[in-house]
């Protein structure tokens, strides 16, 4: 047993912030620090400068471009980006399509797609939850059916975050009806610029339109377009999900966002002191604060694991429920601090440049957007009560 | 004992339920949310009488009791409606508690609809705390003259009539030096600034910049307001819980719908236990809240000591199931929860904003504590 990093791990930690001192754009890590919105022109300006250092790709083996870094690396090195308030990495392409198609893809395939990725060629967007399939997901009903050396695509996609700055999208789609549900779906990329794709934005209760339905009338998506086998599809988006979720629990973003909780609470008077000074607040931060260094030192423990070549089982929902439960306490925490500055809702403040200033502080302009949109966090994924079924499965074994 | 409204607000509730169901559509929402109040439903609560129940016979109304005001707004909360009958109630409230003949005339006006009310107490660094009030009224001659700040004043930007607070004596925080002025709509040296709510409506910031009132503008006896404010602020806690209410009990029929109609799995969510505990348990916590509203609108005419435990009490106990309420309404419905689609979402947000307004659980648990030692 030893807590410390390893003197390569700290090197590497040092690396990584004298990176982001030169190399983070102040304009974009104020934004992200207020809680402004991001354009497309920010993420993408973000990940080319990532891209040029070869960090944009962390979980990627050398040989297709990535870092290589192992999981400890990839952890330290979202605990440095996070603190440093720098854009999250859009893991669409990135953390999800490109590990699929290194383990599951054609030798084409990842020529073509997986530069691409790293270039910034292609915003790719996800299309598995569908109007009649959220936590049941393998009840798909969006349709390919070949036709020659096409697939014809019918059906309908829904949440899909960002879909509105995408070009491509990889779908779990249903190609059999034969057997169980999940026996007869494939795993298939396709063009949005298509005949046939639609794109609708859902505007959700923070006034925010971050996801999309995504509809298809009969699209042609060329056969080589498959990923893997047909009717393979629920193996390839299972390994996404036990292989990808080292950084589910989301400690950076617990951290930083209660580094922002005790900044604000140091700020706001209440009774003529300090409101971190009323001890029944205080109570309620140390208790967060208390559990995530806990679940910090979980999530180490199964990095770790990872590190060494273990794949993570139950533990991945643990961090997952622990994870988001916990940034949707300092999200209410954070509201809570702000005390009835929560209450203006001036949409224009949240867009960096508009001329629209906030009301009250500016911490306070995003503290209620972030708590109603952070709701989400427990629902995505794999609902926190999907999670729990899998942990009962896990351990129970019935 | 007896926990049965009386003849005459059973009526209310009905009357109001049914106008409130038919009136509270898109549209009128969307009126709301741009000019603070939406015509239609305003002139449709005038009609009523509504406000007159938030008054007492001899201020000009027909009511004026705690179950008067949850009556009413458990109604407001039940539909969604963003009318600003709380301001009636709160700055209302202490025109015809303080006012003289002249002054109170305006209770009767706005009882009848056809005045907007304001109160601006509240500053950017007061939080909850009532006393904090550092805007200054100096007298000069006949004339008052105000200088400061005053924030999120909800229907600031609408009222005719704002009920305004400035300290004329003492120190920020002294419960004493504190009066009430009237400001009418577009005096000069008033900067406005107005905004929408994130549970609906509108509020303003007011800067107060050597803003000139006569000698009658005055609120009652100088220096002396606060008690009034806190009566004010007590009455308006108890009808902000009984709107939590409704809107907690909306948000649980609209779960309750979901959980039996939406089908995963090959069955209706409401089918699996984990779902069935957790609307349990959020039905037993509205119990709760119905109750501690009931406390409260009980003691409302209680002595300050009494009523003021109940404020904390019930304010800290509906914060926390409003909290509790929207929240798992949210989870339970999935991803449609947080969509402005669906009707789930403009009920969590009220709910969600309830904290944020006359202190929110965890101030009321520590007031809760003070209040019971002394």
């Amino acid at each position: 047993m030893d807590l410390n990093f390893t003197d390569e791990q700290k090197a590497f930690r040092a690396e990584v912030r004298s990176f982001l001192e030169q190399k983070l754009p102040k304009r974009l890590s104020d934004k992200v620090r207020l809680g402004q919105r991001l354009t497309k022109d920010d993420y993408e300006e973000w990940h080319a400068i990532l891209n040029e250092r070869g960090w944009l790709a962390g979980n990627w083996p050398k040989e297709h471009g990535g870092a290589g870094w192992n999981a400890v690396e990839r952890h330290i090195f979202e605990e440095e980006t996070t603190a440093a308030h720098a854009p999250r990495i859009v893991p669409f392409g990135l953390a999800m399509l490109g590990p699929v198609l290194q383990k599951f893809g054609s030798k084409e395939q990842q020529e073509y797609w997986l530069p691409r990725i790293l270039n910034g060629d292609d915003w790719w967007c996800q299309g598995y939850s569908e109007p009649g399939a959220g936590s049941d997901l393998a009840s798909v009903k969006t349709t390919a059916v070949r036709d020659g050396d096409h697939y014809v695509v019918n059906g309908q996609k829904t949440w899909t975050t960002l879909g509105q700055h995408a070009n491509m999208i990889f779908c779990l789609v249903r190609t059999s009806k034969e057997g169980k549900p999940q026996e007869g779906i494939s795993f298939l990329l396709v063009d949005m610029n298509d005949p046939g794709v639609t794109v609708r934005p859902i505007v959700l209760i923070d006034g925010e339109a971050e996801v999309n339905e995504v509809f298809f009338d009969n699209v042609r998506v060329p056969a080589e377009n498959l990923v893997g086998e047909e009717n393979k599809g629920w193996t390839y988006a299972k390994y996404l999900l036990t292989h990808e979720r080292t950084n589910i629990a989301g400690v950076g973003f617990a951290n930083a966002g209660l580094a922002n909780l005790k900044r604000i609470a140091s700020l706001e008077q209440s009774n003529g002191r300090p409101l971190i000074e009323d001890p029944l607040f205080a109570a309620q931060i140390a208790e967060v604060e208390i559990a995530l260094m806990a679940m910090a030192t979980t999530n180490l423990r199964v990095v770790s694991a990872a590190a060494a070549g273990q794949a993570p089982g139950a533990e991945s929902s643990m961090l997952k429920i622990k994870g988001t439960v916990l940034r949707q306490e300092i999200n209410a925490l954070t509201k809570q601090a702000v005390g009835p500055y929560a209450m203006p809702f001036v949409s224009e403040a949240l867009e960096a440049g508009s001329n629209v200033g906030p009301v009250g502080p500016d911490y306070a302009m995003s503290a209620t957007p972030h708590y109603l949109n952070n709701r989400k966090l427990s629902i995505y994924g794999g609902s926190n009560e999907v999670q729990k079924t899998i942990i009962a499965k896990a351990i129970l074994e019935l | 004992m007896n926990f049965q409204l009386t003849e005459e607000r059973q009526m209310l509730q009905d009357g109001l339920r049914r106008f409130l169901a038919d009136a509270v559509t898109p549209q009128a929402l969307k009126a709301a949310e741009e000019t603070g109040s939406s015509p239609e439903i305003w002139a449709g609560l005038a009609e009523m009488g509504v406000a007159g129940a938030l008054f007492t016979e001899e201020q000009g109304g027909f009511g004026g009791m705690g179950f008067d005001l949850m009556t009413v707004f458990e109604e407001l909360g039940r539909a969604g409606a963003t009318e600003p009958l709380l301001e009636i109630l709160l700055a209302g409230g202490l025109i015809a508690e303080l006012g003289d003949a002249a002054q109170q005339a305006l209770v009767e006006q706005a009882a009848e609809g056809g005045l907007q009310l304001a109160l601006a107490h509240g500053e950017p660094a007061s939080r909850f705390d009532l006393e904090r009030v550092e805007t200054r009224a100096v007298k000069a001659g006949e004339a008052w003259t105000l200088s400061g700040r005053k924030s999120v004043v909800v229907n600031g930007a609408q009222a005719d009539r704002i009920v305004v607070s400035a300290r004329t004596a003492g120190e920020v925080g002294d419960r004493d030096g504190i009066s009430l002025f009237l400001l009418p709509k577009g005096t000069a040296g008033v900067e406005i600034r107005d905004y929408p709510l994130s549970q609906g409506g509108r509020a303003a910031e007011l800067v107060l910049e050597n803003v000139e009132l006569p000698a009658d503008a005055l609120l009652g006896e100088e220096g002396r307001a606060l008690d009034a404010i806190e009566t004010a602020q007590a009455r308006g806690t108890a009808a902000l819980c009984a709107d939590a209410l409704g809107a907690m009990e909306t948000a649980r029929a609209l779960t309750g719908d979901y959980l039996k109609t939406r089908k995963q799995f090959g069955q209706p969510i409401g089918k699996f236990q984990a779902l069935q505990h957790r609307a349990a348990e959020m039905l037993i916590e509205i119990e709760q809240a119905r109750s501690a509203v009931i406390n409260l609108c009980g003691h409302l005419e209680a002595d300050r000591a009494t009523r003021e435990i109940h404020v904390s009490a019930t304010k800290h106990l509906v914060g926390k199931a409003a909290r509790l309420v929207a929240e798992e309404s949210i989870q339970m419905h999935g991803g449609i929860g947080v969509t402005e689609e669906y009707d789930l979402g403009r009920f969590a947000r009220r709910l969600s904003m309830l904290d944020q307004r006359f202190g929110d659980a965890t101030y009321h648990l520590g007031r809760f504590v003070r209040l019971k030692a002394a």
